[in-house]
């Protein structure tokens, strides 16, 4: 990791994660406030960030807390919110598997989906990127997003909502995601993928969370790969 | 908050262990070996059958004034997606979007 070439990919994914730093600093804000105001202590609120790094689960978790459900249900529907990272995990797995096993530890740390998505976009469309230059760019895009996710999530927990009024992000973190996905429908197959996800998760949202999602993404791989066996790459 | 902190810490314990495992599984165990050609033909299209149902619950959600579709958001996140299709590139996209979902909120 200490070649010019993998410094400049670390440095490349610095850049691509830079416009989720804007997402991801309210987002972790609110998650400290919402964690404190359910009755967590800030150090609780903290270790939901720092352990777990997964914002939707973190909020899953507190929402059903509030709910006084037992805590093995808590954590069960948790976990399933974070099952699509298997997936991730899985797809990441033909360009980092031959990296050294810390930094695929490292990766699987830090796997989550901004992290994810900037880095398999920048993987598919620059195809000739060596492993530790792909394990460069996955971890400079997280080097700034990871400490500003805890930052966040901090000041949010001792600050409380006095800082969230005139924030409007709701609608930011689908542009963000949708900007990296919209690039990859390369094929029919992709984007017969991507229109069977988006139908499946709706026929399928009465499902527990995280389950539908991860249902449908199965689906619409299986659709995705079934015509590019058919029609050939 | 009705749990003890014992009980709190083993919720953050148990869920950061687990998400840790969900996202090493693959990465981790699998290691250098080579997946089967039907497997990498799945996995090939993972980011485009996660991330569009990720967000479309989001860009479906019904106005909370209204109770029906948000036909801004709707416009915004076709403009993103048109536009990052055609463009093939994020930052065209995200321009797209923020422009669209701002400018109709201005002007409705």
């Amino acid at each position: 990791m200490t070649s010019t070439t993998s410094k400049f990919a670390f440095v490349s994914g610095f850049w691509a994660g830079l416009p989720f730093i804007a997402v991801g600093f309210p987002f972790a804000m609110f998650f400290g406030i919402i964690a404190t105001e359910a009755g967590l202590s800030v150090a609780q609120a903290m270790g939901f960030t720092i352990v777990v790094i997964a914002g939707a689960s973190q909020f899953t978790a507190v929402q059903l807390m509030t709910e006084a459900v037992p805590v093995w249900g808590v954590i069960a529907a948790a976990l399933a919110v974070n099952l699509r990272m298997a997936m991730y995990s899985a797809s990441l797995q033909p360009h980092l598997g031959t990296a050294p096993l810390w930094q695929r530890a490292l990766v699987a740390y830090i796997n989550f989906d901004a992290s994810y998505a900037i880095s398999i976009a920048h993987y598919e469309k620059e195809p000739s990127l060596s492993v530790s230059e792909k394990a460069a760019f996955f971890l400079g895009s997280v080097s700034l997003m990871t400490p500003i996710w805890f930052l966040g999530t901090y000041i949010g927990a001792v600050a409380g909502d006095r800082f969230l009024n005139g924030f409007n992000i709701d609608f930011a973190m689908p542009i963000l995601f949708l900007a990296l996905a919209a690039p990859m429908l390369k094929t029919l197959a992709h984007l017969a993928a991507a229109v069977t996800s988006v139908i499946a998760v709706l026929a399928l949202s009465g499902m527990p969370s995280g389950t539908g999602l991860l249902l449908a993404a199965f689906i619409a791989m299986a659709v995705g790969a079934e015509i590019e066996r058919r029609r050939g790459r | 908050m009705s749990y003890s902190d014992g009980q709190i810490w083993t919720i953050i314990a148990i869920m950061g262990v687990g998400t840790y495992l969900i996202r090493f599984s693959f990465l981790g165990l699998v290691g250098n070996r080579k997946l089967p050609e039907w497997a990498l033909r799945h996995l090939r299209y993972t980011p485009v059958a996660v991330l569009p149902g990720l967000v479309a619950p989001l860009v479906l959600m019904p106005n909370p004034v209204t109770g029906d579709a948000d036909p801004v958001r709707i416009a915004a996140a076709l403009a993103t997606i048109v536009v990052g299709w055609w463009r093939k590139g994020m930052l065209p996209s995200v321009i797209a979007g923020v422009i669209t979902y701002g400018g109709l909120q201005y002007l409705l």
